[in-house]
């Protein structure tokens, strides 16, 4: 019998800046993103990056975010009741038991960009576990626009891990895998991850080679999140966020239908949505203690 | 903000597009009472901005949900759409 | 005169020939990779069945998803034309037509001639289909028969979150953890795609009688679902899976006669 392996599966891990002492900090804060797949804790130490952790959601919000900021406090020597404000965001923002407030991803993930990406960013794209978002932001990555998808499979990492699990490939190969081609295949029925399934199956039987496959599969998810950014239209500069960003297979060929490059940066992108609450948090810890002053 | 609510499946878009920035400047909120099927409601956005939105359970059937006041021929005015007096109130179908 | 329809469905091929306006053959195959070599299969068994040659047939016409792969056909009607004149032979009293096959839905009014007058169709999308109960029958790791009639058992209605298929199966599978009743969940699944239908079909206005056509008629779950979401009688012909095809073969004979 064949090893039932689980080819959709990621790494979780933690992440520190072992530069930094967060004793000398100010204020401290933590986003914690609870999404339908995957869940995420941020600690700011003065308004900038100290540590996170990366994690699959179990199955409920409550667990999920506890387990995320154990693994970000995890090394530390932080303990919660050190930090000052914590916001919770995501799927399950509202069952963060810990969490002083609750953002909407959608501005979480405008402002987390704007910190990663750089001020000049105008035009975010979200593609996460059990969603798609297009979102519009200000240079201070405030919302001026908002389209998101989250009924549909196709056009997110669900579907992706439908057919990653289909094709027997690790999830995080399926990228590079798809530029194994010798010539550009057409994509597959972009519609509907079902039919894409079944169109995938068929290929398949008619000799197609997974990487051919996977490569028709990554353009129709492409032209498929695509077609939602064109609706909202694309202002650069342009920054893409959530699990799928690491999948170099859609991402080049996201860029190249769009004409637009998308800007990098080093920082895990899985994360833009807790690092938006995070700084959420510094704000409205700061408006807090403007008040309490006053 | 403009906020579109709704989805996108195979059969098409179906989202309400909300214009935030002109829905502050109405007091009234005509368009809450407008919904026979009450989906429309006031929130205190991320920006505590008290703006309408689509509530949370109606986004992702807003094809089903609003199918009765749209026929396939002979659309009426839709009674959200018109009862906005910003004309801040849109749909993509 | 000897005339054919064929319907080039998602998932079957159906052929029915006709013989001066009467069935003398039909067949229904799994629709394979190749499409126009499963077309060709599905003739020769109805041809078989019929005891005639293909060479026999004066016109075909073809119908469905796949009409363009048909190498032998002579014309082409779309499914909504093809579904119209086929339901208003067997059932002449219809005037709006529910077809859900395997990938597509459709809400069709018609008047007393099977003209058509208006229609809605969900495609492209999973949700609204036959393949959404199939989905959930595998998840609940049954056949999609016996999930129809389990469906039955319940009178408790669950209402599913998910609208997409594939997060409806995670759904489903958190419900089974739940401990949540078999036939609670199909039950649930059923009126999901019943409602789904419903609201496609109100959009061109329910007009009584109410013909349902197309492979999912099969499911007694969801005709049932169907029933009590209208809220009317729901007329099923025999073999409801065959009535494009027989559509698509009536308009074969037209064609032939008017040139």
């Amino acid at each position: 019998m064949a090893e039932n392996k689980e080819f959709w599966r990621w790494t979780e891990y933690s992440w520190r800046d072992e530069n930094k002492d967060w004793r000398g900090a100010a204020i401290i804060t933590a986003g914690i993103d609870v999404g339908s797949v995957s869940s995420q804790a941020v600690i700011m130490a003065d308004g900038e990056l100290y540590a996170f952790n990366n994690t699959r959601t179990g199955s409920n919000s409550p667990d999920s975010a506890n387990k995320a900021i154990e693994g970000a406090l995890a090394g530390t020597g932080l303990t919660l009741e050190n930090i000052n404000f914590i916001v919770g965001t995501g799927y399950g923002r509202v069952n963060v038991p810990f969490a002083h407030k609750a953002v909407t991803e959608i501005a979480c993930h405008a402002r987390g960009a704007n910190f990663m990406g750089g001020s000049e960013i105008r035009t975010i794209l979200d593609m996460g576990g059990q969603d798609c978002k297009a979102i519009h932001c200000d240079e201070k990555g405030k919302v001026t626009n908002f389209k998101m998808n989250d009924k549909c499979a196709a056009g997110t990492g669900r579907g992706m891990e439908v057919m990653a699990d289909l094709l027997e490939v690790p999830i995080t190969e399926v990228g590079d895998l798809s530029f194994q081609v010798e010539e550009e295949p057409p994509p597959v029925s972009s519609t509907c991850v079902v039919f894409a399934k079944s169109e995938a199956m068929a290929l398949l039987r008619d000799g197609w080679k997974k990487e051919k496959v996977l490569a028709a599969y990554c353009s129709a998810m492409a032209h498929r999140v695509s077609s939602l950014l064109d609706s909202v239209g694309v202002q650069e500069k342009f920054f893409i966020t959530g699990g799928i960003a690491k999948n170099r297979g859609v991402v080049e060929r996201l860029e190249k239908e769009l004409g637009v490059k998308a800007v990098k940066t080093k920082i895990d992108s899985q994360i833009a949505g807790a690092l938006g609450a995070a700084l959420f948090a510094k704000t409205l810890f700061e408006k807090q203690q403007a008040k309490s002053v006053a | 903000m403009i906020a579109n609510y709704g989805y996108t499946d195979g059969s098409g878009e179906y989202y309400i597009a909300i214009n935030t920035d002109d829905c502050l400047e109405c007091p009234q909120h005509l368009c809450v009472n407008a919904c026979p099927k009450n989906i429309i409601e006031i929130i205190e956005d991320d920006y505590d901005d008290l703006v309408a939105a689509v509530k949370d359970e109606s986004r992702k059937a807003l094809k089903y949900i609003c199918a009765d006041c749209k026929p396939s021929s002979e659309r009426p005015p839709l009674p959200c759409v018109s009862a906005c007096p910003n004309g801040s109130l849109s749909h993509t179908w | 005169m000897i005339t054919a329809g064929i319907d080039m469905g998602a998932k079957h091929i159906k052929v029915v020939i006709l013989k001066d306006g009467e069935v003398i053959g039909k067949s229904k195959i799994s629709t394979g990779f190749d499409q126009g070599a499963s077309a060709r299969k599905g003739l020769d068994e109805a041809g078989s069945q019929a005891g005639i040659e293909l060479s026999a047939i004066e016109h075909i016409t073809a119908t469905g998803a796949g009409r363009k792969s048909v190498p032998e056909k002579n014309s082409e009607v779309t499914e909504v034309g093809a579904g119209a004149v086929g339901t208003i032979r067997l059932i002449p009293e219809a005037r709006t037509v529910v077809d859900v096959g395997a990938e597509e839905g459709r809400g069709i009014k018609i008047d007393g001639a099977g003209k058509v007058i208006d229609f809605a169709v969900n495609e492209k999308c999973a949700a609204g289909a036959g393949s959404f109960a199939e989905s959930m029958s595998r998840a609940l790791e049954m056949t999609v028969r016996e999930f129809g009639e389990i469906s039955l058992k319940s009178e408790k209605t669950i209402p599913m979150n998910a609208q997409c298929t594939v997060f409806a199966e995670s759904e489903v599978v958190s419900l089974l953890h739940a401990q949540t009743p078999k036939p609670d969940i199909a039950r649930a699944v059923c009126d999901a795609i019943a409602s789904r239908i419903t609201s496609m079909v109100r959009r061109v206005g329910i007009e009584q009688k109410v013909a349902l056509i197309g492979g999912v008629s099969h499911n007694i779950g969801f005709v049932s679902s169907l029933k009590r979401a209208l809220n009317c009688e729901v007329i099923i012909p025999e073999d409801p899976d065959y009535v494009g095809a027989l559509g698509a073969a009536i308009i074969a004979g037209e064609r032939k006669t008017n040139g």
